[in-house]
């Protein structure tokens, strides 16, 4: 077994987990050598690309919505921390509407309130569903990461702002060059989590018709339609999202305790 | 305008009938101070007093409500835009309790930093005069660390460092030993002592009374927002007159930090009055 040579692994963390070391193991052995010769499995073979390009919409939308609610965010975050009041109250509107939306009452309203295509000069321009998708799950991204921009800010000390202003730093250079800088380091680990969240709220994706990997899962067990198959391809779906979420989650927590002491 | 006594001896600093109230807070309730181009000025008083306020006030950090404030030829309470508040910035330093170093970027970065964005130097000077400046605080050996690989001491020096960057006409320090460990004080009252040495314009509010009276030209006892009494180091520490100073230097200094005076002899007649007086 690999554990028994934890030594020639170069990370510690075999060491430090060798029942989940195990787990994984027996679960692959009985994958390999056990699971073949059962024809729930050979069906679950059969749908694994059909899974895998649907879990690659997924995260195909996970990605373009963290993308684009990030650069959102960040313009309607720093719209909430300016001093004139004009610019910071639709700042925080938009913060509190997008923040406590069920997510997808959002993505129900960008799939339908939404035009289905766009008309610009003679050529039409469509929206596929999954895009109208990742504007609904954009726009809650955008109003947390404002929340965690605004946080971020709010964290730095207001003695580095007086040291700054001491050296007399403009308010625009004391921003770019002093509290800036220091947001991002602490903004990376909840921005990671919200992305964790966000790859979650993906799976909502299926209720309006985007073919993710929920809705091939369910095509499959509709298919097969054995009930041995639809636990196992459910199983499956739950590892996907996990195996993928765990290890940011985790990272998050490693970042976290990292700067916790700088 | 400065009255015309105050022209005559051109201090560098010149506080007159100095208010500022923080709401309904009165902190300020008519400070006068002034300190000659070159002297070590010391501000001594009980915490809550107003001492960090007056510092504040000079740099223009905090606005006044009345009174006047001119350094050099700038009158300070006049000044309307925040761009002739960073003018007066540029001459005049600042060193804070807490050091307030900027913690993402790197000792020599710290220096280099205000040179660069604010005075426009190039890359080459403001690093040359950062490491001459490091040297000078003996820290050249960490310009690569950053902030929080240091102690306490050495962050201070770092903050002293970075304040001479800005090559100030003064620098105001404010209680910058305070959060110290006991063995680190030594070292940044050294780099402080050469400072004042070397004819640079230095008010400090500090709560290390033997450092103030070896060093300072003019101490300054604030309480309660008001200059009690202020003299020479020698007319503070040895002879007091106001008993509010007396009863503050008493609980200050206690029986061991109490200076022995020239002499040598511990019973002199003032040393004691100074007890009886307070009791
Ligand atoms: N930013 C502020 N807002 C409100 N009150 C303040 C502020 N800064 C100082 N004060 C008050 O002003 C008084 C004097 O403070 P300070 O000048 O810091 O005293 P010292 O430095 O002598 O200890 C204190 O009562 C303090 O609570
Ligand atoms: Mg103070």
């Amino acid at each position: 077994m690999a554990i028994d040579s934890p030594v020639s692994l170069p990370l510690g963390w075999p060491r430090r987990h060798p029942g989940k070391l195990v787990l994984l193991a027996a679960v692959l052995l009985w994958l390999v050598f056990g699971a073949p010769k059962s024809p729930v499995f050979a069906a679950l073979r059969e749908w694994s690309p059909a899974l895998a390009a649907g879990f690659g919409q997924n995260i195909l939308i996970s990605l373009l919505a963290i993308a684009i609610g990030s650069v959102l965010g960040l313009l309607v975050g720093a719209l909430a921390v300016s001093p004139l009041w004009i610019t910071r109250l639709p700042a925080k509107i938009w913060v509190q509407v997008f923040r406590n939306a069920p997510w997808l009452v959002l993505i129900y309203f960008t799939t339908y309130v939404f035009p289905f295509e766009l008309h610009i000069g003679k050529s039409w321009i469509s929206f596929p569903d999954w895009v109208k998708v990742t504007l609904g799950l954009a726009l809650p991204a955008s109003a947390n990461v404002a929340e965690i921009f605004r946080g971020a800010i709010g964290s730095i000390p207001s003695t580095q702002w007086e040291a700054a202003r001491s050296l007399a730093f403009t308010r625009a250079q004391i921003f770019r060059s002093i509290i800036l800088p220091q947001c991002f380091k602490r903004m990376l680990p909840p921005w990671m989590n919200l992305y964790a969240v966000i790859t979650m709220g993906t799976a909502l994706a299926s209720l309006v018709g985007v073919h993710d990997l929920i809705d091939t899962a369910q095509i499959a067990s509709n298919t097969v339609n054995r009930t041995g198959f639809t636990v196992l391809i459910y199983f499956s779906v739950l590892a996907l999202f996990f195996a993928y979420c765990y290890p940011i989650s985790r990272f998050t927590q490693f970042l976290e305790r990292r700067y916790a002491f700088s | 305008m400065p009255s015309p006594e105050t022209r005559v001896g051109q201090p560098l600093i010149s506080l007159r009938d100095v208010h500022l109230s923080f709401g309904s807070n009165r902190v300020l309730k008519g400070i006068d101070l002034d300190v000659q181009r070159g002297q070590a000025v010391s501000i001594i008083g009980p915490s809550g007093s107003g001492k960090s306020t007056i510092l504040r006030c000079i740099t223009g950090l905090l606005p006044t409500e009345r009174g006047s404030i001119r350094v050099g030829d700038t009158d300070v309470h006049a000044l309307k835009s925040e761009a002739q508040r960073i003018e007066l910035r540029k001459r005049v330093g600042f060193v804070f309790q807490q050091y307030n170093l900027f913690p993402h970027l790197s000792v020599l970065e710290n220096l280099v930093i205000a040179p660069r964005k604010v005075l426009g130097e190039t890359a080459t000077n403001a690093e040359k005069h950062a490491r001459e400046l490091l040297a000078k605080v003996r820290m050249e050996h960490k310009a690569d660390a950053y902030p929080g690989q240091l102690s306490g001491g050495q962050q201070q020096r770092v903050a002293i460092a970075r304040a001479l960057a800005m090559r100030p006409e003064l620098i105001l320090f404010d209680e910058v030993t305070s959060a110290l460990d006991p063995e680190t004080v030594g070292e940044v009252l050294t780099v402080i002592r050469e400072l004042t040495e070397e004819g640079m314009t230095c008010v400090l509010v500090t709560h290390e009374m033997r450092f103030a009276e070896d060093i300072s030209d003019v101490v300054y006892f604030t309480e309660n927002g008001l200059i009690v009494e202020h003299g020479s180091p020698e007319h503070i520490f040895q002879r007091p007159t106001n008993e509010r100073t007396q009863t503050f230097l008493r609980h200050a200094l206690g029986d061991a930090g109490r200076r022995p005076v020239a002499s040598g002899d511990p019973f002199l007649l003032s040393n004691i009055s100074r007890y009886s007086l307070s009791v």
